[in-house]
């Protein structure tokens, strides 16, 4: 009765040397964008095929979410993240896979020279495998474009909403563009974190840059105002433009209780005032 | 939509709605959540907890890993078997309270997380499921 | 106040003078939020406190029970001639508790302790503690 079990994982043992620098010359040759030393291409292949005949010894079942599989997915992770932020594409990272198909085949044709039912057989094996593994590291990659993305998106968000310490105990929030939920939610974090750092128990949240103020709006600033406040700080909403005062009354937005200046410098008056400071002119007018 | 992993608790003690909120707040932690994002949905579990609890008799919490292609998310169902709600969108309402209080907190726990349903009719027991994304 | 509770059981609370500080450090279960408003307002009354300081800095949550309760205190000090002030909220905390729609209403909040009790002197008046009757 034929051994129908599949020898790949002995078969990879066997060969390894000769595997191993057929398929790194083959890596040379395909070169790429991403400069990753030779050196360094060796030294991942090397362990490759160490895990990989390790994990297809332990699983022969052709999946690869086992845990026997665990270290060879684990260092294809950090190999496609470490690629990723060397500037390789994705193409490039599965190449690695994919090209050590042929040495791999090549010693498969040797080994099964008079069975060429074993031979298809195998083949298939290790096609399907090596698809997983090469569609493994694609998914990796994108997902970790993915953290990139939404890191810069983040960053991007926090940059446009700086908080800035007008004086002691006083914090300044200039919001440039909409007020959307996202947007409030990094406003609320950013300056409840200062109040946090500075102690500061006054924020003038500046408007001058926000096109229009709605009732989704207003709402979204009445939340930033209750955050600040439950955190000991009061807030005074200035830079409302003439059209905003408007639209204000015409929706019949509420603004509660918060204190709100027609300017920057009104609000910055007020809340020196609250603080006890005041500003005195030195030098007279010219 | 399967979940990747779950674990269920009961509620049917003070200290059982303190476990759900440590327990959701170690699989929130383990997903990665930001801390905002812990807060919330272990703050919505809270509340929703303590529905099961008080108004609903006892009841469980079932707590989900949810995969669906990149996002990951937590999911919590708590389920009762007790009066029911008759008017769900009135207990949706905020305010709405059967005398023990500010209300069922279900508005809140639903603004606090990405998705939110509710089946419960009178006498039929209640189930509240909600669902947060990363 | 002996009720037969192991020491865990209790929120221990802090006479300073004229203020009562209460450190909440763990993980609250309803039952415990009940205690502590109860031995508060007998605090309060027992030491003829003016202030109390109720630091949540430890609390990585707040419910609506919880801000029930804290609101509570608020106002059974208010009517004993005491003003509470809730300090140390986490920010992740006050981010949540205004998306849930918890008011607070009527319960003050400072950044730490120092400045809950000068909030509370501040309101005092200038008397700090003297009532002359009619504030």
């Amino acid at each position: 009765m034929a051994d129908h079990r599949s020898k790949l994982a002995a078969i990879v043992r066997q060969h390894e040397p000769q595997i191993l620098s057929e398929w790194i010359d083959l890596l040379a040759k395909a070169g790429g964008r991403g400069a990753v030393e030779r050196a360094e291409v060796e030294a991942h292949a090397r362990s490759f095929v160490r895990l990989l005949a390790d994990a297809m010894q332990a699983d022969d079942s052709g999946g690869i979410d086992g845990p026997e599989w665990t270290k060879v997915r684990d260092m294809l992770t950090t190999l496609s993240s470490s690629r990723t932020r060397q500037g390789s594409s994705p193409t490039e990272t599965a190449t690695f896979i994919f090209s050590f198909k042929q040495p791999l085949f090549t010693r498969l044709q040797g080994e099964y020279r008079a069975d060429a039912e074993g031979l298809a057989r195998e083949l298939w094996t290790a096609t399907l495998l090596f698809d997983k593994l090469g569609l493994l590291t694609t998914e990796i990659f994108l997902k970790s474009r993915d953290a990139v993305i939404m890191r810069q998106q983040r960053e991007m968000l926090e940059l446009s909403t700086p908080v800035v310490a007008l004086w002691e105990g006083i914090l300044g929030v200039p919001l440039i563009g909409t007020l959307d939920s996202e947007r409030t939610q990094v406003v609320m974090e950013s300056l409840l974190q200062r109040i946090v750092d500075t102690g500061a128990s006054i924020a003038i949240i500046d408007i001058t840059g926000v096109p229009t103020v709605d009732t989704l709006v207003a709402q979204h600033l009445l939340k930033t105002v209750g955050a600040a406040r439950l955190m000991g700080a009061e807030c005074i909403i200035s830079g409302i433009r003439p059209q905003i005062a408007q639209t204000i009354v015409h929706l019949g937005v509420d603004l509660g209780n918060v204190a709100t200046k027609a300017t920057l410098a009104d609000a910055l008056v007020l809340a020196l005032a609250r603080m006890g400071a005041a500003v005195t002119r030195t030098v007279p007018r010219a | 939509m399967p979940a990747v992993r779950e674990e269920m608790l009961d509620v049917r003690s003070d200290e059982d709605v303190v476990r759900v909120r440590q327990i959701t707040r170690q699989w929130a932690v383990g997903l990665g959540f930001s801390l905002v994002d812990q807060t919330k949905i272990v703050t919505a579990a809270s509340e929703l907890a303590r529905n099961t609890l008080i108004h609903g008799g006892g009841g469980s919490t079932r707590i989900e890993e949810l995969r669906d292609g990149s996002r990951h998310g937590l999911r919590l169902t708590f389920e009762d078997k007790g009066p029911g709600i008759a008017d769900v969108p009135q207990a949706l309402r905020d305010g709405y309270t059967t005398g023990s209080g500010l209300g069922l907190g279900l508005g809140g726990a639903r603004r606090l997380s990405s998705e939110f349903d509710i089946v419960s009719a009178a006498g039929q027991g209640t189930r509240v499921r909600i669902t947060r994304w990363k | 106040m002996l009720d037969g509770k192991p020491p865990a059981e209790r929120i221990p609370i802090l006479k300073l003078g004229e203020f009562l500080l209460v450190t909440i450090q763990v993980e609250m279960h309803d039952r415990l939020v009940m205690t502590l408003q109860d031995e508060l307002t007998h605090q309060i009354v027992r030491h003829r406190a003016r202030g109390v300081l109720i630091d949540i800095s430890a609390l990585e949550i707040v419910d609506s029970f919880i801000g029930r309760a804290l609101g509570n205190i608020a106002n059974m000090s208010r009517i004993l001639d005491a003003e509470t002030v809730v300090v140390g909220m986490r920010p992740a905390v006050a981010i949540t508790l205004v998306e849930l729609g918890l008011n607070l209403d009527g319960v003050r909040t400072a950044l730490n302790a120092e400045k809950g009790m000068a909030l509370i002197r501040r309101s005092l008046g200038p008397a700090g503690g003297l009532d002359a009757g009619g504030s």
